[in-house]
């Protein structure tokens, strides 16, 4: 069925366009005006400004690996995160505790641990498989890099990212 | 020795006159392409604020190229160099399917004529005694409307070289476009012929230095700093003196063919309501969609140089071009005179900048017409307004004028 579109009778000054355009002149410059004292700018200056305090709790970005309160490697080479990894990011080559060490006991540690940051899909799942709680999705989500190589976080910078957490796990506390 | 042989050689009438010439020429020239490329930025700059945006802001003096910490943004004006260098950089590419000799000559047309314009402004009054404009035309005014009509040339045939549906769309709309505004154009200035009576720009201008500017008439004969200076008393009567309800009558007609003639500069210039051509959601890229690089560069510039050149235009007809209220020109000798001079030339400017920022500012206000009520606009609105503008003008001169 023919559906007629009922045009609206318009007056003489609407016809004439000016003041329609006039007022939308006002509009526009109104914008102008609270964006040039900037009042009306929302845009976020990113690398200047960024909106780290708002993340999530939640949020998961770089893994890391983090040591505990003695400073001694969380990770005892278990390689179960390895397994897990979906994209296959992470490398581990595990190496024996010397018997001098005070830690010997643990017996295991890594000796390179990479992740791959351009394989890497933030996924988490090393970081619930971990049965040392050795590695953290920390909040870090800018990682760039020049080349291939740089992209690959070996075991330094993971612990560097990482950094401390304490009294989470105690199992090879000498106290204990 | 030498030297005199050689000032006396260049004071000679005729040599006088051609390096004169040339130097202004060039100095205008470098003056409008710098100001091309400072309107191309300002557009960005002013669409992003009137959208809430932040616009181009970043690129300014690369300190940390030169060794330093921090790059000095400056507003990102440095956009106006970087942009024309990343389009000089690009391949030139060109489509294995077009005309090739006049997919090259087309750029070329569009980007000569609004610089040809450029010869009859009068972009200042005297500075050392030498007329501000490069060509002192009789004919000026329709040196203008020939001149400026002609890159509706190059536009067709980008369209046409092209070989490509987009393109040749965008050139049959803009060549029918140009022909329809020219005429109420052309017809919407008699008026101001008829009341200043003359075609040649500069006395236009000293038309309106003496009886007020055409669109804004309300200072009288004999309104000058001397007296505001020394007899404070006779201001006001000096003001009233010439509001007779002849001129006020006299006015509205100039106000009708400053609207037409305005608008008709942007259909020309093919600025936004008017912009069919270069419809991005209908056409692709309009007549430019095939062209890149420098190419497309040209197509850039001899739109804002047409932009400027219509404005220079608008301002000389009915802004009073150079001049301004109780500012003297620089005919007279000595420091005062080059004073007053370069004053003469940045009002014209900063006229021409706020009529560039209007261009703007409507561009980013107003959406685009739908074709027939373009042409609906043109011949059935401002071509029978324009003409009827004139013999409205013609009575009040007739029978109501002093």
């Amino acid at each position: 069925m023919a559906f007629v579109v009922q045009r609206p009778k318009l007056t003489l000054a609407e016809r004439f366009y000016l003041p329609a355009i006039f007022s939308g002149l006002i509009i526009t410059w109104n914008h102008l005006k609270r964006a040039v004292f900037k009042k009306g700018i929302v845009t976020m200056q990113y690398p200047e400004e960024k909106w780290d305090a708002q993340l999530p709790e939640w949020y998961r970005g770089a893994p890391t690996l983090v040591s505990d309160e003695h400073g001694k490697d969380r990770c005892v080479a278990c390689q179960l995160c390895e397994f897990i990894c979906p994209p296959r990011a992470i490398t581990i080559k595990p190496m024996e505790i010397p018997s001098d060490d005070p830690w010997k006991k643990v017996e295991k540690r890594p000796d390179s641990f990479d992740i791959d940051m351009i394989r890497c899909i933030y996924c988490g799942l090393c970081e619930e498989v971990c049965p040392e709680q050795a590695i953290y999705l920390r909040k870090d989500y800018s990682i760039t890099g020049l080349n291939r190589a740089e992209m690959v976080h070996d075991k330094e910078t993971l612990y560097k990212l990482g950094g401390v957490r304490t009294g989470l796990v105690f199992k090879w506390n000498e106290l204990k | 020795m030498a030297i005199p042989l050689i000032l006396n050689f260049l004071t000679t009438p005729w040599v006088f006159l051609v390096w004169t010439t040339f130097l202004k020429s060039f100095i205008l020239l470098n003056l409008i392409l710098g100001l091309v490329s400072l309107t191309v930025f300002a557009e960005r700059r002013l669409s992003a604020f009137i959208q809430d945006r932040v616009g181009p802001n970043r690129v300014g003096i690369p300190m940390t190229l030169l060794g330093g910490k921090k790059d000095i943004p400056l507003w990102g004006l440095g956009q106006m160099i970087v942009d024309p260098l990343k389009l000089l950089l690009k391949e030139n590419f060109q489509p294995a399917s077009v005309n090739g000799f006049y997919y090259w000559l087309a750029p070329k047309l569009v980007m000569i004529p609004p610089v040809l314009v450029l010869a009859v402004l009068p972009f200042g009054s005297y500075l050392f005694g030498i007329q501000m404009t490069i060509a002192d035309l009789n004919v000026g005014v329709l040196y203008i409307f020939a001149v400026s009509s002609l890159s509706v040339y190059g536009i067709t045939l980008a369209g046409w070289a092209s070989n490509s549906k987009f393109p040749f769309l965008g050139g049959i709309r803009s060549s029918s476009q140009m022909i329809s505004y020219e005429l109420s154009m052309g017809l919407s200035i008699v008026p101001v012929f008829m009341i200043c009576g003359s075609l040649n720009l500069n006395q236009i201008i000293n038309w309106q230095v003496a009886n007020g500017w055409l669109v804004f008439p309300y200072w009288s004969h004999g309104f000058s700093p001397a007296l505001l200076l020394h007899h404070p008393s006779q201001i006001l009567p000096t003001l009233v003196a010439d509001f007779s309800w002849q001129r006020l009558l006299l006015w509205i007609p100039l106000l009708i063919s400053f609207v037409v003639f305005l608008v008709s500069i942007f259909a020309e210039t093919n600025r936004l309501p008017f912009d069919l051509p270069e419809a991005e959601q209908e056409l692709v890229g309009g007549y430019h969609t095939e062209y890149a690089s420098m190419n497309f560069a040209l197509f850039f510039l001899g739109e804002y140089a047409a932009m400027i050149a219509g404005s220079g235009a608008i301002v000389a007809l009915f802004l009073g071009g150079w001049s301004c209220p109780l500012i003297p020109d620089g005919s007279q000798p000595g420091i005062p005179g080059l004073f007053w001079g370069l004053v003469n030339i940045a009002v014209f400017f900063a006229k021409v900048s706020a009529l560039l920022i209007f261009f703007i500012w409507i561009r980013w206000t107003l959406p685009r017409f739908r074709y027939d009520q373009l042409m609906k606009l043109g011949w059935l609105g401002f071509f029978p307004i324009a003409l009827g503008n004139i013999f409205v003008t013609a009575l009040i001169l007739a029978f109501v004028h002093h």
